[in-house]
């Protein structure tokens, strides 16, 4: 098990370092047309009860203090990044980096129309996702540290037994696709949070860790345990369907995926308290 | 046709292998384009008896259809490959009149598109997401031997595609639906249909074959709650439908899109069940099925009524139509057919046969046990035919008539009822004469009567149902009964009443 886990915790913790300790947004490009004031909230520590449990039993998951973006990034901040970043435009993107349905709700000109500026980014692939945030000198989330922000609702830090938070979460997934509401339309959650359910789905860093099986009946065979990453073991909360929901979809991906519904904001980690600020014991 | 233990399915890939070796060799010495009757090697057992060797001839398209249609047979006569292209798409539909539903489905319909193959056919299978859908979504095909049916191998991201190959090994009709988690919900919200594996000397033709799939449905909303109704997930899982349906809606199978056929000819129904939950007493009202394959496998049943599809399974129905009429289809769980919309309807044309069902011939009051035996009435009918009727035999014929048509309201002892009906018992309207009792027979009364002192005001209808021969009996039987002792009628006074009054409007009843 240990063994089999060993890449995958490597990973995550080269992606980590890749993050800076930056804490206040900095906005990809302050002269963007649309530069709306994303800032990264703080969530403290928690050892947080998940679907995907590390170790396939528990149910606890720890994750450490970070900060997450309050909105999710827009077409018109997604626009700015590309104009920096040529190799993300549409007509540059390597085929790797991105399927064929990259930004192609973009018009043809390549940049995002009028009225689509501030609507959340999406047609954007796991890499130019992650691209973007390395922008922002932070990182895409964890799925436990997603799950853990999306577990709150406006007035409460887990609103998840309640079963009005699943079927508002739920209706959101039974209406069939319209046109995006702008960033920040849905109310902010305890930590000031906005839009983590009800308009988009989002990359997490570790979407390929989360190896849920296609069909969905298989869960609990040994056989997935051959998989790295915590998704290969059984989701532990079968009632928690729209959590299931999400990671069924994002199971679903392959890191140059992009679909019309799908979209990412960043995180970052905590900043550590410089040496000379820390309190000895 | 999972295999039930390690053994037996090495032995059936090991069986497939050596078919596949043969027929390979047997085809090379054809000439191209020779179609080869191929059939499984010797000693095959289980599904890999359905191993009819390697496609042979060009691809084919699989011809898909939308329900209530089934797309033609095959015709083939040697094992193909065969492409299946199914799209899958989220859709706002009407579930019922003023009642939208977002369905997920394959194909744009609810249950999705027929697919139509023959055993030994080797399926390659595309499945597209289309760009809109929220949803990743996958099938899991009944009719494939493999892990999941297809399901891992066709997960599928919105606007991607999929594609898996499988040998289609059984035959029989087989539901397919979506097994992406959770699967009950992807299955509530319509991701089901049917694929027909045909045997390989194909079905019997028939006239008609239709498609038809029963499903239950859970919305937040009441049944016919107008509005877009969103699926509620505690009522899945309490097994509550809101709707259970034939065909995605309430009105699929109602009115203009009634199924239709013709009087004499064959009909064939596919029936599948997706559930998610129910499981089906599928029933044509007025119809017996010649022959079902029930579950849809290989052996048929004569003569059913009804026939249970369980959730997941599918049967073949069949019978011939003999008279014409709408034919009602349901979920003879009847809460279900009349108050959630499992209701269907097949309208046969063509003429009437009255030889075998007459259609109305009598609308009368049944009076449970007050309808008497009327052997006394045929007794007395002779009586006057031959010219020996008695005033007995009156009596006792006009006592059983009595019983079935005037005791309801005069009471069987003739008293009536106080107030509403006036008596016949010791009656002076009676004594008024013979013609006054057979004219209020014929023409009926309505008004205010005194009667014995009392005043009644209330309605007889005419009793225009009852012939001349009927109402001289009754009134020699009400003459003679109950201390009245006012003589016999005959049939003659009566048709002299009968002609002097105008011919009272309605009946009855």
């Amino acid at each position: 098990m240990t063994s089999v886990r060993a890449p995958c915790t490597l990973a995550w913790l080269l992606a980590s370092g890749l993050a800076t300790a930056v804490w206040a947004a900095q906005p990809a490009n302050p002269s963007a047309p649309f530069a709306p004031s994303a800032l990264y909230k703080p969530l403290p520590v928690s050892i947080f009860k998940t679907v995907l449990p590390p170790d396939g039993k528990q149910g606890l998951a720890t994750v450490k203090a970070f900060g997450l973006r309050s909105l999710p990034v827009s077409n018109g901040e997604f626009s700015a990044f590309t104009q920096k970043s040529p190799q993300w435009r549409v007509k540059n993107v390597a085929a790797v980096f991105a399927d064929g349905q990259y930004l192609s709700h973009w018009p043809a000109s390549g940049l995002p129309g009028k009225d689509q500026l501030s609507q959340p980014v999406t047609n954007v692939s796991w890499f130019a996702a992650q691209a973007y945030c390395e922008g922002e000198g932070a990182r895409l989330p964890t799925w436990h540290e997603w799950e853990y922000a999306a577990a709150a609702d406006p007035t409460r830090v887990d609103a998840r037994e309640d079963p009005a938070w699943r079927e508002r979460i739920l209706s959101w997934y039974s209406r069939k696709s319209a046109p995006l509401p702008s960033v920040g339309s849905t109310a902010k959650n305890v930590y000031g949070i906005h839009d983590l359910h009800g308009v988009i789905w989002e990359w997490v860093h570790d979407t390929s860790a989360l190896m849920v099986s296609g069909d969905s009946r298989n869960q609990g065979d040994p056989d997935t345990l051959q998989f790295c990453g915590a998704g290969a073991l059984s989701a532990n909360d079968r009632e928690n369907y729209p959590v299931l929901m999400r990671i069924a979809m994002l199971s679903s991906l392959g890191a140059a995926s992009t679909t019309r519904n799908l979209g990412f904001r960043c995180a970052k980690d905590a900043a550590k308290p410089k040496a000379s600020q820390r309190i000895k014991p | 046709m999972r295999k039930s233990s390690k053994a037996e399915s090495l032995l059936a890939t090991a069986a497939i292998l050596l078919a596949s070796i043969t027929l390979i060799a047997c085809d090379k010495a054809q000439a191209p384009g020779v179609p080869v009757a191929a059939s499984p090697a010797s000693g095959a057992t289980g599904s890999a008896k359905g191993d009819f060797g390697p496609p042979q001839g060009e691809p084919i398209k699989a011809v898909l259809t939308s329900p209530p249609n089934v797309p033609p047979a095959t015709g083939r006569k040697v094992p193909a490959k065969v492409i299946v292209e199914l799209e899958v798409r989220e859709l706002e539909m009407e579930i019922s009149e003023g009642v939208k539903y977002t369905f997920w489905t394959f194909g744009g319909t609810v249950p999705g598109s027929f697919i139509r193959v023959r055993q030994g056919d080797t399926v390659e299978f595309h499945l597209k997401n289309h760009p809109d859908s929220k949803m990743p979504h996958n099938i899991d095909l009944h009719g494939v031997t493999g892990p999941g049916g297809g399901a891992a191998s066709s997960f599928t991201a919105p606007g991607h595609g999929s594609q898996f190959t499988f040998k289609a090994l059984n035959a029989g009709l087989y539901v397919y639906h979506c097994a992406t988690a959770p699967v009950g919900m992807h299955v509530a919200n319509g991701m089901y249909g049917l694929i027909l594996i045909e045997p390989p000397e194909g079905l019997t033709p028939v006239d008609h074959e239709f498609y038809v799939m029963q499903g239950d449905f859970y919305t937040t909303g009441k049944y016919r709650e107008k509005g877009l109704q969103p699926f509620d997930m505690q009522k899945a899982i309490d097994e509550r439908p809101t709707y259970v349906l034939f065909n995605g809606s309430e009105s699929a199978l109602i009115g203009d899109k009634a199924l239709k056929a013709k009087v004499g000819q064959n009909v064939r129904l596919f029936v599948g069940n997706g559930g998610p939950n129910l499981v089906s007493s599928f029933h044509v009202i007025g119809e017996i099925f010649d022959k079902v394959w029930f579950e849809g496998g290989s052996k048929s049943q004569e003569n059913v009524q009804t026939t249970l599809v369980p959730a997941g399974g599918a049967v073949i129905a069949e019978f011939h139509t003999e008279v014409p009429g709408t034919y009602v289809i349901v979920d003879h769980s009847l809460f279900r057919a009349f108050n959630k919309g499992a209701l269907g309807m097949l309208k046969i044309e063509g003429p009437e046969n009255k030889a075998i069902y007459s259609g109305k011939e009598v609308d009368s009051t049944y009076l449970g046990d007050k309808a008497a035996d009327l052997g006394t009435v045929a007794v007395a009918t002779k009586a006057a035919a031959t010219g020996v009727l008695t005033k007995d035999m009156q009596i006792k014929a006009g006592a059983a008539l009595f019983t079935g048509t005037c005791s309801v309201c005069h009471q069987a002892n003739g008293e009536g009822l106080a107030g509403v009906f006036p008596p016949l018992a010791k009656s002076d309207f009676l004594a008024q004469g013979t013609a006054k009792s057979i004219a209020v027979v014929i023409n009926g009364m309505s008004g205010p009567v005194k009667v014995n002192g009392k005043d009644y005001n209330s309605v007889m209808p005419p009793m225009s149902q009852l012939n001349d021969d009927a109402i001289a009996n009754i009134l020699t039987y009400v003459n003679n009964s109950w201390g009245n002792n006012l003589g016999q009628v005959t049939q003659a006074e009566v048709a002299q009443v009968r002609a002097s009054t105008p011919r009272a409007q309605g009946s009855a009843h």
